[in-house]
């Protein structure tokens, strides 16, 4: 695929000229609308899947389309077609300002920042999209061979590659036009073992925003080994706990406990609409002081970073938590607006198929001071989690969860025995400040978290070091 | 959605059905040896107000079109939304490039033509009103929803909003075993987020209407006060003990074990052996108060078809009758690798080969009020709430988190959160001790009032 600028790419592709885009955002802001703006985009999702050690199946989904957003006070109005077109254009903007006519107290939408990409995370030679098909194959085949050498109790290897080439652009009512082109990879490995009747599963993965030939730097065989160590590590494991205790969570993908616990509850929408446990809690202690907690969109290659969020404004580091104490949340244009604050470019959209909302991008802790082996042998007696399924959280109460599907107790300050997977439960508002030791290992996650809210899926990054926390509900069965 | 202010319908005269049918021509004249297409159009109308005032107005146009193709026994999946005659010739042949690229599977290809849709039936899906509704209809009736849980306790002090939502469109489906079909369908949705507060803790829950018909919704000011009446119930949460315990759990979060239930009996999961329910097929895998039914024919159902994503025929079926499974859920290739015939649960999204689903799933009522069954427990769960994945498809393991009223000698004594209940779905099934009388099918998968007999609560 040819990597022209995004703005050329939809005049050419559909015959769209900067008087006609300027024509077609006239009519979506009318006379009463504060802000519109259109979001192009055109994405070509490729999979191939191996399982019984061939690739039976392979996809490619096109997808193209544009959504007209106009925004009057804390209101959006939006149509989208998939049928890209002048005419459309005009309906689609027309529908969109039905909104504007609606009453309201008006609110007003900072100015439009530069309208060239303010980074270059993922420049790729040749986007992954290109990779020939019989690469993918033979990749998969090999991780098949690799996983299945760990152990003859290996019985069966999924393994995936997906990948997506983006390409949006928007165009706003204040004169900006901004793109980006987005290259993401996604590789994944699910190993079942059985022995002696017994039957489990082990899944592993990653992936990010680079060439397809990054994953083969020997990543790629080591998602494979890890899949198939997780799945016989799990044919050992013992019913795992029930009640409160102590956890010790390993760096990395761990990290979703972050995401859940304050990410989502930080998210400006919420804030705005006062329904998130955190409202009003900016300048409070809501972790402890060992705890520094961000959001950066603008770390090169990652699954969850962006140059530009979805509304054309530059990512950034975004301090969340400093040394314990809340220092801001994570906005959109609308709801920055709303609540007098600068957007800090995380409004972020599915597709054009959707409005934008705050959402997270990579959330970490920064790395503390203990050795990763003291936190643990700090521990009498605790569970030791290393790796995890999902998460969930209500917002307004702030109970999170998170599963976890590689676990082991600590007894006497030592990890003995594996345990299986088991929900933990907490409260965001206070489960931070029940860290006791940072470790100074943090990880980024592999590249593998898929975010959904309101019924939009995104992909994000988390990450954390080695911490603990002094009394978090783990959902086994052993009362 | 159609209407006079500007709304976005297809072009008169674009025929989908012809459009399947065109696609599959393609495919075989690109060199596979048969092929299916599929072809979904449609058009959405979503409002949402928040604390009276409108904030969402958004209108959806969608069409897309996805072939499968069979290079000797090779496969491969291809969709766009460019319905060019550029874009579509070269849908053809990506397909068939791509297909030459995968390896071959002696078990690939359509359905046994014998199986084939006939007739296909009128199963009133399609609620021509819904196409008509004009956005300030569907905002009145927000506005009503969420005003009417604002009203009903001066503790609902906030609200996320209540949203109405209108979909209606037209699926086509042809393959080149010379079946065409295509059907029209709407829904229509009402729901509302109150948020409650009480010592300076906020809860929030939710209530819905859903249906095919807009004559078919609940009030939506009924809809409103059960969602306050639910908020409300929530306030002064606290933690219960760790310990054994019988959980109840009220239909909506009863409806999630019947959804574990139909991946475990899936045959995409079965021939994979990544399944707790395997080789099971005849065999006692719930308690003997367990009937399950899958009716893709139910009038006006949420789920309900002519024919499945092969186009294959339509039936209703008992799955689990009092605790035995009589059948599994299988499409023509999972029926093919388990040796046994297609149940017609293919489910085929636009841009992906068919995958295993039931259809209307229903774990039918039994003789218990909900009442009584509450009253039965002496000290134990109702589960209102389920949040989390802790979900093992291939073990059974069952660990998620959970928020619910807890039960003092036969009676909802107060509400709780932060907990999790866990065990095993194997045991979890035969465990159903009883079954409500209760079922209201408002999802596709839906059940009654249901009380497991014994699992692990974990609190404070």
């Amino acid at each position: 695929m040819e990597v022209v600028k995004p703005e050329r790419f939809f005049h050419e592709r559909f015959g769209l000229s900067d008087r006609a885009l300027e024509r077609v955002l006239g009519t979506a802001l009318g006379r009463r609308a504060d802000w519109a703006d259109l979001y192009f985009e055109f994405r070509v999702n490729q999979t191939a899947s191996l399982e019984e050690g061939a690739v039976k199946k392979a996809t490619r989904n096109v997808s193209q389309g544009v959504g007209v957003r106009v925004v009057a006070g804390a209101r959006s109005g939006y149509a989208h077609s998939d049928e890209v077109s002048l005419e459309r254009l005009e309906l689609a903007a027309r529908a969109a300002a039905t909104i504007a006519e609606q009453r309201g107290a008006a609110i007003a939408l900072p100015a439009t920042r530069a309208t060239a990409a303010a980074h270059d995370l993922y420049p790729v030679a040749r986007p992954p999209v290109d990779t020939p098909t019989a690469d993918q194959v033979a990749l998969l085949q090999r991780l098949d061979a690799v996983a299945r050498a760990t152990d003859p109790c290996i019985t069966n290897v999924f393994a995936g590659i997906a990948i997506e080439h983006r390409v949006v652009l928007v165009v706003t009512s204040a004169g900006a036009v901004v793109g980006d082109v987005r290259p993401l990879v996604h590789l994944s490995v699910t190993c079942i073992a059985e022995r002696g009747g017994r039957r489990e599963q082990g899944s592993y993965g990653g992936g990010g925003r680079y060439a397809f030939d990054t994953l083969l730097d020997g990543r790629a065989e080591r998602f494979a080994r890890e899949a198939a160590r997780q799945a016989l590590t799990n044919l050992a494991a013992a019913d795992a706990p029930a009640g409160t205790m102590t956890v010790v969570l390993g760096p990395g993908w761990p990290g979703v406990l972050l995401h859940e616990a304050i990410g989502h509850g930080l998210e400006g929408d919420f804030n705005r609409k006062r329904v998130s446990a955190f409202t009003d809690r900016v300048g409070t202690r809501v972790a402890s002081e060992m705890c520094t907690v961000v959001d950066d969109g603008t770390i090169a290659e990652r699954r969850g970073s962006l140059n530009v969020d979805d509304e054309g404004t530059p990512t950034q580091r975004t301090v969340l938590i400093e040394r314990g104490i809340l220092r801001g949340y994570l906005q959109d244009r609308l709801n920055a607006a709303a609540m007098r604050m600068t957007p800090t470019g995380n409004g972020r959209r599915e597709s054009f198929a959707h409005l934008p909302m705050p959402r997270m991008t990579n959330t970490f802790m920064l790395a503390g001071e203990d050795a990763p082996e003291d936190v643990i042998r700090s521990v009498d007696r605790g569970l030791y989690a290393v790796y995890f399924g999902g998460g969930q959280v209500d917002i307004t109460s702030g109970k999170f969860v998170f599963s976890a599907s590689e676990a082991y107790l600590i007894e006497g300050g030592k990890v003995t025995r594996p345990v299986r997977g088991a929900t933990l439960i907490g409260n965001g508002p206070d489960v931070l400040t029940r860290i006791t030791r940072v470790g100074a290992d943090l990880r980024l996650d592999e590249g593998i978290g898929t975010c959904g809210k309101d019924g939009q899926s995104v992909p994000v990054g988390v990450g954390l070091p080695t911490v603990r926390i002094d009394g978090l509900t783990v959902g086994g069965t052993q009362a | 959605m159609s209407g006079t202010d500007g709304s976005a319908r297809p072009p008169a005269g674009t025929d989908v059905r012809e459009l399947t049918h065109d696609l599959v021509a393609r495919a075989l004249a690109a060199g596979a040896r048969a092929a299916d297409a599929m072809a979904a159009e449609g058009d959405g109308l979503a409002v949402g107000v928040r604390l009276g005032e409108v904030e969402k107005l958004k209108r959806s146009r969608q069409r897309r079109a996805g072939l499968r193709v069979f290079v000797g026994d090779a496969t491969a999946i291809v969709s766009t939304a460019d319905f060019s005659p550029e874009g579509l010739a070269a849908l053809a042949r990506d397909a068939v490039a791509l297909a030459r690229a995968t390896a071959p599977d002696p078990h690939a290809g359509l359905p046994d033509p014998a199986e084939l849709a006939g007739e296909q039936p009128d199963l009133d899906l399609h609620d021509p009103a819904v196409e008509r509704l004009e956005p300030e209809q569907a905002l009145a009736w927000a506005r009503d929803a969420e005003s009417a849980a604002l009203a009903a306790a001066p503790e609902i002090t906030n609200s996320e909003g209540a949203e109405f939502a209108a979909d209606a469109g037209l699926v086509a489906y042809a393959s080149s075993l010379g079946f065409v079909g295509a059907y029209a369908g709407s829904s229509v949705s009402l729901a509302v987020v109150p948020v409650a507060t009480r010592d300076g803790a906020m809860q929030r829950d939710s209530w819905y209407t859903a249906h095919r018909k807009l004559a078919g919704l609940e009030p939506p000011a009924e809809v409103g006060r059960e969602a306050a009446r639910r908020t409300l119930r929530r306030l002064g949460a606290r933690r219960p003990p760790t310990g054994e315990c019988p959980v109840v759990f009220e239909p909506e979060a009863a409806a999630s074990l019947l959804r574990h239930l139909a991946g475990a009996i899936a045959g995409s999961a079965l021939y994979r052996r990544m399944s707790f329910l395997l080789d099971r097929l005849g065999e006692q895998v719930a308690s003997q108060a367990v009937t399950v039914v899958d009716d893709p024919l139910r009038p006006a159902g949420p789920a309900s078809r002519p024919f499945d994503g092969e186009g294959v025929r339509q039936t209703r079926r008992t799955i689990v009758e009092r605790g035995v499974l009589v059948s599994y859920l299988l499409d023509s290739y999972s029926a093919r690798r388990l040796g046994l015939r297609t149940t017609g649960h293919a489910v085929r999204s636009v841009g992906d080969a068919p995958g295993v689903a039931p259809t209307n799933f229903v774990l039918e009522p039994g003789p218990h009020r909900p009442e009584a069954i509450i009253a039965s427990v002496r000290s134990g769960l109702y589960v209102t709430e389920l949040i989390g994945f802790g979900v093992n498809p291939v073990t059974g393991d069952y660990s998620r988190g959970a928020a619910g009223l807890w039960i003092e000698n036969g009676e909802l004594a107060h509400p709780v959160e932060e907990l999790t209940i866990a065990g095993n779905l194997r045991d979890m099934l035969r465990d159903i001790e009883m079954v409500g009388s209760d079922l209201r099918v408002r999802n596709a998968i839906a059940a009654p009032t249901l009380k497991i007999a014994r699992m692990t609560v974990a609190g404070a």
